[in-house]
């Protein structure tokens, strides 16, 4: 607001070289936001040309057709998705939200600094070493690949996202609710419980949106771990197939009609991780108005 | 029950010992949490020590010429490891990504922060934050059957014929083995990571901008410094370590991201200057090989092996940022920000509860 004022009122005493360079910033700052946007047009407008043609019902209903045998779906990993991801869920958003409720509502000590720093550092994990992790403890003792061992694999990768955005979140519940729970002689534990989660329960939702919004999309853990199939399978202790799965072999598949059902899986992919992201960026930013 | 004046009183006087049923709940609330929280730290430990251990093999066998070598053939009876190829992929493709990442991000950081304002610089955030949301396979998709034919057919011979031929630096730019700019190739995977790490390194750029104090923009703008100086001389410096905090974290992101590298790195096995010839990856590698790798061999442990070096490299990285972000906040923090105030504050209330 100042420098705009001040741009407006000074500029007639400025030295033209001030001003060229003044103005070269801006315009390259504004051609940098332009930059940043052209990869994002392009491949959510490919994406929906090459996948909305690639739609149909058969995509999500049916199994895979063999090479050469037109049509056919990958209704298989879908399935296997949302038993995935569900597991993972389940797993990742009790243990997120305790840790986060921790560092958030105990967090003061040196313990509670190397947890947040852990969290931190977990967070560049990267989602290969998860599934190469997972694959050496429980793949190999299970025997198997399995659609279990994926859901571990992403809960390695959603638990510390689930902390850091809880951890956040609960620090945005003001301290007088906290103090009021408290002077009613409610103990710490319900305080927390009864009046600091519910309070920040939209937060804590969208945060585990985008949790999910993230474990859907991830294929590198799911292959070291799933493995992958082509029929339909509801047992999570056997190997499972998963939509990004599906689309990073499709896509590495020489036969052509595979390439089309790995645009459809692919918008269908992005129109839900987008969908999730927007509406979790919109709830928390009434969110975070509603709480100043 | 008794009224809660009375219950007041009673924790105020009466000693902690006697108010055990109270306290229990409390105790092992906290010692819950903190049991679970503590299990994050049990993760990382774990995620290395098991690497570790899976991944000993090949530097028993090789020692440290696993990482030199240059030899990657798993082919029983002629097995060999040496892991140099997928290291210097790595290293070139997440340099190339960060090459043309960071001047973005810090121009997105300072459009955002300091020069466009209201809902359209809001809208602006939310649209580059997006392309974090994209998943990984989504990328690879694209630079599949979009990005990598127009660089094969326009830009990368644009390149060979415009910046192939610089002395010295051409190189890299030089048609390759089969003297053209077909096929999956190094920079166009450093480009596809460019992409996908802008979000990560404009997000935290933003978060360093914002630390600078209103104080010092608004000395620099009384001495009549225009924006542009204002923040070269006011926001820049004290944001330089954060920067180069976040272009480290970005760094950490590119040399883990796996599926979308090794969708269009062409997984060749070769060292070569030229960017135009394909590679691999250190997670490409792993994402290639790993379900065909038998167990029995050093194959499997070679690559686990390989993990474990990518999670060495991933964590100092992020560790080494998150110092030199806390470092550039710092930096400002012996005249506190409004904001840092509003945390003491908040922490002080707190830690006078019981």
């Amino acid at each position: 607001m100042i420098a705009a004022e001040h741009g407006s009122v000074v500029s007639h005493a400025l030295s033209p070289s001030r001003r060229i360079k003044d103005r070269a910033f801006t315009v390259a700052v504004w051609t940098c936001g332009l930059i940043a946007l052209v990869p994002l047009v392009l491949i959510t407008s490919y994406v929906i040309v090459k996948g909305g043609t690639a739609l149909n019902l058969d995509l999500f209903t049916r199994e895979p057709n063999p090479p050469g045998l037109p049509g056919g779906g990958i209704v298989q990993s879908f399935i296997g998705t949302g038993i995935i991801v569900g597991m993972a869920v389940l797993f990742s958003v009790p243990l997120g939200l305790l840790t986060g409720v921790y560092l958030s509502e105990y967090g003061r000590g040196r313990f509670a600094g190397l947890v947040r720093f852990v969290a931190e550092i977990l967070l560049s994990t990267p989602s290969i070493v998860a599934g190469a992790f997972i694959w050496a403890v429980v793949v190999v003792a299970m025997g198997t690949f399995s659609g279990f061992a994926a859901a571990l694999a992403l809960t390695v990768l959603m638990w510390p996202i689930l902390t850091r955005a809880t951890e956040e979140i609960l620090k945005l519940v003001p301290d007088d609710l906290r103090e009021a729970g408290l002077a009613l002689g409610l103990p710490r534990w319900r305080v927390i419980l009864r009046v600091v989660i519910p309070t920040a329960g939209a937060g804590i939702f969208t945060a585990i949106m985008l949790a999910v919004a993230r474990g859907l999309g991830e294929t590198a853990p799911i292959l070291l771990t799933a493995l992958g199939n082509e029929f339909i399978n509801t047992n999570p202790m056997t190997p499972m197939d998963a939509v990004p799965l599906r689309i990073y072999f499709y896509a590495g598949s020489p036969v052509v009609q595979f390439h089309a059902i790995a645009w459809g899986a692919a918008i269908t992919l992005l129109a839900a991780v987008l969908a999730l992201s927007i509406t979790a960026r919109i709830l928390s930013h009434r969110q975070v108005k509603r709480t100043r | 029950m008794t009224s809660i004046d009375q219950r007041r009183d009673e924790r105020a006087e009466v000693p902690a010992g006697t108010r055990r049923n109270l306290r229990l709940g409390d105790t092992l609330f906290r010692g819950g949490t903190r049991l679970i929280a503590s299990g994050l730290i049990v993760l990382l430990v774990l995620l290395v020590a098991v690497l570790a251990v899976d991944g000993f093999r090949p530097f028993q066998q090789y020692g440290l010429h696993f990482l030199t070598g240059r030899n990657w053939n798993p082919v029983r009876g002629r097995e060999s490891f040496g892991a140099l190829p997928f290291i210097y992929g790595t290293v070139v493709t997440s340099a190339i990504g960060i090459a043309l990442a960071i001047p973005v991000s810090v121009g997105l950081a300072l459009l955002l922060n300091e020069v466009a304002r209201g809902w359209f610089s809001n809208v602006l955030a939310v649209l580059v934050d997006l392309l974090a949301a994209i998943p990984s396979v989504v990328y690879g998709l694209w630079g599949v059957f979009v990005l990598q034919p127009v660089m094969d057919r326009t830009i990368e011979p644009f390149l060979a014929a415009t910046l192939g031929k610089v002395p010295v630096l051409g190189a890299l730019f030089a048609p390759n083995v089969s003297g053209g700019t077909q096929g999956g190739d190094l920079f166009t995977a450093g480009v596809i990571l460019g992409i996908m790490i802008l979000p990560i390194v404009t997000a935290v750029a933003r978060e360093v901008v914002m630390t600078v104090p209103r104080d010092l923009r608004e000395a620099a703008l009384a001495l009549g410094s225009t924006r542009y100086e204002m923040i070269r001389m006011a926001v820049l410096p004290y944001s330089r370590s954060g920067i180069v905090g976040a272009s480290m974290l970005g760094l950490g992101r590119a040399l883990g991201e796996t599926i979308a590298v090794a969708m269009v790195v062409g997984n060749g096995l070769g060292i070569h200057v030229s960017l135009f010839n394909s590679g691999s990856t250190i997670p490409s590698v792993i994402a290639n090989e790993f379900r065909e790798a038998s167990s029995a061999g050093l194959h499997k442990a070679s690559l686990l092996a390989l993990a474990l070096v990518l999670i060495v490299i991933a964590l100092i990285f992020a560790a080494l940022s998150r110092l030199l972000i806390r470092r550039s906040a710092a930096l400002v923090s012996a005249e506190p920000a409004p904001e840092a105030l509003e945390t003491i504050a908040f922490r002080g209330g707190e830690g006078g509860l019981p």
